[in-house]
């Protein structure tokens, strides 16, 4: 394992490509590489121009609120910023939610994990590794065969299924008048997979269309809409009824239940016929791409995870823990209140602090703006050219575990869950590893597979399937619960902000689908005085710290070789492969500023 | 004849002061009105690719936004049908509607597409106000925007009828119009912009 670099050696003498966004949503993103002669990148820059509005939209208002704004704050990431939103206000207030309530915030944040993980894997990332215009020369019968051969039990396998759908995307291709495959580099050499395997992906790619308005529905039911799923602090905005038979918006029934229960069967089946099969099949053809670790292979965070028995935190299926230096032998404890191990740095970051080699931690944290660019940043203050890193450079704050930079998400969970034995997760993992290998002739370890763009992707369609599995443990702990005649879903006791403490703080966490989520709050006199979130994005994307430490999406480019540097399918691959929150437009621009290319971050 | 399957959408994020238009004229549509079966409305904020299902549903699509059509703030423009999308992908669109763009590619991809779409879009004045609601020029669009859905659904056969008592809420009560505007905190509490390079404030000298 090579050892992690210091920013202060990264090699920036070599071209430098600027990709940036056009568009301004939320948790923008700008990423500018140094390559050297042979196109391999030596320099990675990440700058985040996501204003942290989050924290100062909130003061003053009723902490019983929260999740309803949080849950606006971005297209993505709704139902987990609203949970999150809502255990931090608990958690200040010590309100313990009935076991009911546990069960179906169990449910609704697995469904948003399953449904997040296969839309981003199909319609996000797929396209990374995808050639659909490659797939228009695919063979129907050929295809189909491969697609026996990948996964024998799926159903959707005949010469005539890929016909149809080779048929509709070369009329989709031809007309031309809307854009969904407009922006690739569909002759780059990066593509290498055959024609059939394109031309299966692409059918897939319709048929997780197809599953992921179903799974939803799950949120429809318990949290009474979709878009916007209701949450609410002491429990959960949906009663339950067993002997009810009303239709929609009625309390939780049986037949809404054995709803439920069909849509987890659904995306169950879907998981491990369809996704994971795709995963492997990707990995294996693209088995020398193995690019991408960066932080993985050293330092990983998770606050873990789908806690089975309610407030015992060693139940969570993925386990909370720290890894540093590359030491799986050692999963060290992680407490998200301790002000010594999770502080926020700025010396790189458009904030200023009082003294800016010390980090705060978020229930001191200020969010103070200064945008100030260094001496050697090429452009001007709105068309920034090249940004000089050696200064301020991101509205991304810089934060660290301990005072190191940490991967997040599902790579780091599963790491994190492998190396604190959690037997599910070994037999998953080891099983993958084992199919790998095999198909490819290749003969690698865990340590060399897993720390890679490949290894991400695969940890997300792992987590995809312990999640749908748990799914069903919880549906049935929910239905025994109910029928054992507990009919609780909300304890209201202190519901009344007359029963509240003066002063109160409290932190509410969680693993969104992109990885560590906090919310810490402070109440006074029953309004918000401080509310400060940390949020996936943030550890990955988080720029250098004062000593040099570089994050999770600036390590993963470095040593990457592109085909072609004005064509970023490389970058795009690795970045995507974090599930970045922001759906963006990118341009590339050339040295001189000019614009070469323009490609659209999926 | 049968009742047409009708989607009336409100997109955008409503914390982002004129990107709540769309939201907003939901909102206003479903506190005054009762629509028949087969009307749906929904607050659809940012949530881009989810949305899909519910347009690949629909025969009519309606959506209200706030779009940059480069034109004066608070101008309402209607586009339709195979013109929608081309409105909702140009480069100085408002926040998320790439994203909306890519709804309707996946839907016609998929081979659900709606029959007929009717986009009513307004030109915001500001958006890069966090927190804060609709300017005057933008809130004042309001109605003439409802109208003209009116419009267009009256020539279709539906009627909406007034409603007598409250609505079940498109969207959690802390975020209903007034409650949003009344809450908001100071601006000396909560700096209210959002990402300085892109909107100078003040003339800057090395530009």
């Amino acid at each position: 394992m090579s050892s992690l670099p210091n920013a202060s050696q990264l090699d920036k003498s070599g071209r430098r490509i600027v990709v940036d966004p056009v568009t301004r949503i939320e948790g923008h993103m700008r990423c500018e590489v140094n390559v050297d002669a042979s196109n391999v990148i030596t320099n990675a820059v990440s700058t985040g121009t996501m204003w942290r509005g989050l924290e100062v939209i909130l003061k003053g208002r009723d902490p019983r609120d929260a999740w309803a704004f949080v849950e606006r704050i971005c297209g993505v990431c709704t139902g987990t910023h609203a949970l999150t939103s809502v255990r931090a206000v608990e958690d200040a207030l010590d309100i313990r939610i009935p076991y009911n309530a546990h069960l179906i915030r169990n449910l609704m944040d697995k469904t948003l994990q399953v449904h997040d993980h296969i839309v981003h894997f199909y319609h996000l990332h797929a396209l990374d590794w995808v050639n659909p215009v490659n797939a228009l020369k695919a063979d129907p019968k050929a295809t189909s065969a491969l697609q026996q051969a990948v996964s024998p039990a799926h159903a959707k396998s005949s010469p005539g299924y890929f016909r149809d759908v080779q048929t509709r995307l070369k009329k989709f291709v031809e007309s031309g008048q809307l854009g969904l495959f407009s922006n690739g580099y569909w002759d780059n050499p990066a593509y290498k997979l055959p024609p059939e395997a394109d031309l299966m992906a692409v059918a897939h790619y319709l048929e997780a269309l197809d599953l992921q308005k179903d799974i939803v529905k799950i949120h429809t039911i318990f949290g009474g809409k979709n878009p916007h799923p209701n949450y609410m602090v002491g429990g959960v905005a949906c009663a339950i009824n067993l002997d009810d038979v009303g239709a929609a918006g009625a309390p939780v029934n049986m037949t809404s239940l054995n709803f439920v229960l069909e849509r987890i069967h659904e995306a169950r089946e879907f998981t491990r016929n369809v996704y994971l099969p795709d995963v492997l099949a990707v990995a294996g053809i693209y088995k020398d791409w193995l690019y991408g670790g960066g932080l993985a292979a050293h330092n990983l965070l998770s606050y873990g995870t789908f806690t089975k028995v309610p407030y015992d935190k060693s139940s969570d299926l993925l386990p909370a823990g720290a890894i540093v230096g590359g030491n799986w032998d050692e999963v060290l404890p992680v407490d998200v209140r301790d002000p010594e191990e999770i502080q926020e740095f700025v010396s790189h970051s458009w904030y200023s602090y009082a003294d800016e080699t010390k980090g705060l931690h978020p229930w001191d944290g200020v969010t103070e703006p200064k945008f100030e660019l260094g001496p050697n940043t090429k452009g001007s203050r709105t068309h920034i050219q090249e940004i000089d890193e050696a200064h301020k450079y991101s509205w991304i704050k810089a934060p660290r575990w301990r005072g190191h930079a940490m991967e997040v998400g599902p790579l780091a969970r599963y790491i994190i869950a492998y190396a604190s034995g959690r037997e599910y997760v070994k037999e998953q993992v080891d099983r993958s590893l084992a199919a790998f290998n095999q198909s490819t002739g290749l003969n690698l370890g865990l340590k060399q597979f897993l720390p890679s763009t490949l290894g991400r992707t695969l940890a997300r369609a792992l987590e995809c399937e312990l999640a749908v599995d748990s799914m069903l443990d919880d549906w049935q702990a929910l239905v025994g619960n109910i029928k054992a005649g507990d009919r609780a879903t909300a304890n209201v006791e202190k519901w009344d902000p007359s029963t509240w403490p003066k002063e109160a703080k409290g932190v509410g966490i969680n693993e969104a689908p992109r990885g560590a989520l906090g919310h810490w709050i402070r109440i006074k006199d029953g309004k918000i005085e401080n509310y400060q979130a940390i949020v996936p994005t943030t550890w990955n994307g988080t720029p250098r710290d004062h000593l040099g430490n570089i994050g999770a999406y600036e390590a993963a480019l470095l040593n990457t070789r592109m085909e072609r540097p004005d064509e970023p399918v490389e970058i795009l691959r690795t970045l995507h492969s974090f599930d970045p929150c922001l759906a963006c437009s990118t341009h590339v621009m050339s040295p001189d500023g000019q614009e070469l290319t323009r490609v659209k971050v999926r | 004849m049968t009742a047409p399957n009708i989607l009336i959408l409100g997109i955008g994020n409503l914390l982002w002061a004129d990107e709540g238009f769309g939201v907003r004229c939901v909102e206003l549509l479903n506190e005054r009105y009762r629509f028949p079966d087969g009307v749906r409305l929904m607050d659809g904020g940012t949530q881009g690719i989810y949305l899909v299902q519910h347009v690949q549903q629909a025969d009519c699509l309606i959506v209200f936004d706030a779009v940059d059509y480069g034109l004066a703030p608070g101008t309402l423009k209607i586009v339709r049908d195979d013109e929608v999308p081309r409105f909702m992908g140009a480069k100085r669109m408002s926040l998320h509607q790439t994203g909306f763009q890519d709804v309707l590619a996946l839907a016609a991809f998929s081979g659900a597409y709606p029959r007929e779409l009717l986009l009513i879009g307004v030109q915001p004045e500001e958006l890069e106000d966090f927190g804060g609601s609709l300017r005057e020029p933008v809130r004042a669009q309001l109605e003439p925007a409802l109208r003209v859905a009116l419009e267009f659904l009256a020539e279709r056969g539906v009627v909406a009828a007034a409603r007598d008592g409250d609505a079940e809420r498109l969207a959690p009560a802390p975020l209903a119009l007034g409650r949003y505007e009344a809450g908001r905190p100071a601006e000396e509490l909560a700096y209210r912009h959002g990402d300085i390079r892109f909107i100078p404030q003040q003339p800057l000298e090395d530009d």
